[in-house]
């Protein structure tokens, strides 16, 4: 036994196998047939596609078992997509593996490097033209060029002002003031506390002053549910009761993670389901968290009746509502 | 014929004691708790469907529900849940539940829509509650509006119900049902009752006229045809995402692999 390491050998290729359509006639021709098959049934895709745009009815419908009912035009309309499509694909799969040819072949390589004269013939044709074109006298040109380039880059650089500004106060403020009604969302009715009964909810948004309008903001921080409970059923601190009214609580619908709306409130557990993340709620706790990843409780709003007997705002929102933010102190809650 | 005696060493023979001493148990403890502790029956009955109501609530409401509808441990108290409750719970078949699991489903109704009118008027003659309507008072389709019942519907139902009605998941295992196929009448009692999870919307929060613009809304949505093709469900990207993930990429790899093997 020999120390010394045998070079390895290269095995070269292995032994070429023949497909049976390269060695039977019979079975080329039907390996042809089938390629020719799918085209045709592709052509048919087609044919089927512009049929049912122009000839099937829109509005007609048909059950189909796990489809349920479906409309007939759709359906074949994207089924004849799907023949004109997926047949041609399948047609030249078929055929690149039947038929053409698919004996190995190697082929070298090659020096990339072009031949001396090629290149010295370049920068020759290089220089000539340069000079032709006057690239060197041409200074007029050369100039205004570079100042259009070297301000090319300025744009973008301008553009990023769109980072800022900072929110300043908006991420804070919502339109809930002092005093401000209560109005049912989307009739915009105010709301007594008689109207609601243990074990209701409500959704609200605050009124607006006389001219502003309504937005999609506006409602994205405004939104907040308003719930029913008997007042037994609290479990909270003397301030936090004191914002309640006859066990009426109100919450900022905007949740403390992500910002989704936490609407999905379980009249028997009292806990408020967030639906994006899972983070749930205890109403009786001030909706502290006890499930999900939200790091805090939603913003209790302070409850009051005015002169007239509607609920209002006892005074606005104490915390940022809605998701964390960059400059949000979130150690006072 | 053998005698039963020579099976007591068959392999069976240990499961079919087992079976039939379980059942004798559970029949001695069915038998005891049937017999009526003392508490006594309080009230008087009035008219004869609150008589009726109340034979029929003692015998299959009461052992969790009180005798006097009070409630326990495991049941609520129904007084003051008004006839609305008995018609939407009974009639809907979630009660009598069926077991005590996460919430009460809705099944095959196991009382008669005449006991579950006489239960409607016991519970009704304990104290007022909201009371049951039936299909033909709730005129959803005359002046019901269903631009305006879409928009309550995305403000007030469909964080749970899913915003096409097909109904979602709550914590615990709960949920909130799909909302297809419902009798407009149950959807209307159960937005003034509350039922279970549900919160109460009272006529005050949205009005009796704006609660037929919901169920006209709903009603809609149920007949909306799937102008796309299969809806999957209607629960949004989800099970889109589920059927390309599964079908979609193996149909793929399914490919991959007819164009990698060799031709024979």
């Amino acid at each position: 036994m020999s120390n010394q390491i045998e070079r390895f050998q290269d095995p070269g290729l292995p032994k070429h196998v023949h497909r049976t359509s390269d060695t039977d006639i019979a079975a080329e021709k039907r390996a042809e047939r089938q390629v020719a098959a799918m085209f045709l049934l592709s052509a048919f895709g087609t044919v089927l596609t512009i049929y049912s745009y122009i000839f099937l009815k829109s509005d007609t419908y048909v059950f189909l078992p796990v489809m349920g009912s479906t409309n007939i035009q759709q359906l074949f309309i994207g089924l004849g997509i799907t023949l004109a499509t997926l047949c041609i694909g399948l047609g030249l799969v078929q055929w690149a593996k039947r038929l053409m040819p698919d004996e190995e072949v190697i082929a070298d390589r090659h020096e990339m490097r072009s031949e001396e004269v090629d290149r010295a013939d370049l920068v020759e044709t290089f220089h000539e033209r340069a000079d032709q074109a006057g690239l060197g006298r041409r200074s007029l040109i050369k100039r205004s060029l570079g100042l259009a380039v070297g301000l090319v880059g300025l744009s973008p650089i301008v553009l990023l002002r769109d980072l800022g500004p900072k929110p300043g106060k908006a991420l804070r403020t919502t339109n809930w003031e002092s005093g401000t009604r209560l109005v049912l969302d989307p009739a915009g009715t105010p709301i007594k506390p008689e109207d609601l009964e243990v074990g209701a909810v409500a959704q609200v948004l605050p009124e607006l002053r006389a001219g502003t309008e309504r937005t999609l903001e506006n409602i994205g921080v405004d939104a907040v549910l308003l719930i029913r409970l008997r007042p037994e059923d609290f479990n909270l601190n003397a301030e936090r009761l004191s914002w309640t009214y006859q066990g009426i609580i109100a919450f900022s619908k905007i949740c403390s993670h992500m910002g989704c709306a936490v609407a999905l409130y379980e009249q028997q557990t009292r806990h408020l389901l967030c639906p994006c993340h899972q983070s749930t709620f205890d109403v009786t706790r001030a909706a502290k968290v006890i499930f999900g990843p939200a790091a805090r409780p939603l913003p209790q709003l302070a409850l009051a009746i005015n002169s007239e007997g509607y609920l209002v705002a006892k005074q606005p929102f104490t915390v940022p509502v809605g998701p964390s933010f960059w400059e949000r102190d979130s150690s006072r809650g | 014929m053998k005698r039963m005696w020579t099976y007591r060493r068959s392999k069976i023979a240990a499961p079919i004691l087992m079976v039939a001493a379980l059942f004798t148990l559970s029949a001695a403890f069915g038998v005891a708790s049937a017999i009526p502790n003392k508490q006594t029956v309080m009230g008087t009955a009035t008219s004869p469907l609150v008589s009726q109501g109340k034979e029929v609530f003692l015998r299959g409401c009461s052992s969790c529900h009180g005798l006097n509808a009070e409630g326990g441990g495991i049941a609520p108290s129904l007084i003051g849940v008004g006839a609305a409750a008995v018609d939407f719970q009974v009639g809907t078949g979630r009660m009598p539940l069926a077991d005590m699991s996460q919430q009460a489903m809705r099944k095959k109704p196991l009382y008669s829509p005449a006991e579950t009118a006489v239960l409607a008027a016991y519970i009704s003659s304990l104290a007022p509650g909201p009371a049951a309507v039936t299909n033909a008072s709730l005129t959803f389709e005359r002046d019901g509006n269903s631009a305006e019942g879409g928009q309550l519907f995305r403000t007030n139902c469909a964080m749970c119900h899913n915003f096409a009605g097909q109904g979602g998941a709550l914590t615990g295992g709960k949920y909130a049902p799909s909302l297809m196929g419902v009798e407009p009448k149950y959807i209307y009692e159960a937005m003034v009752t509350g039922p279970q999870s549900m919160p109460k919307f009272t006529n005050a929060t949205i009005s009796a006229k704006e609660k037929l613009s919901v169920i006209k809304w709903i009603q809609d949505a149920n007949h909306e045809q799937n102008q796309g093709g299969a809806s999957l469900g209607r629960t949004g990207p989800v099970t889109e995402g589920l059927l390309v993930w599964t079908l979609g990429i193996g149909l793929l790899i399914g490919i991959a692999v007819w164009l990698t093997t060799k031709a024979k």
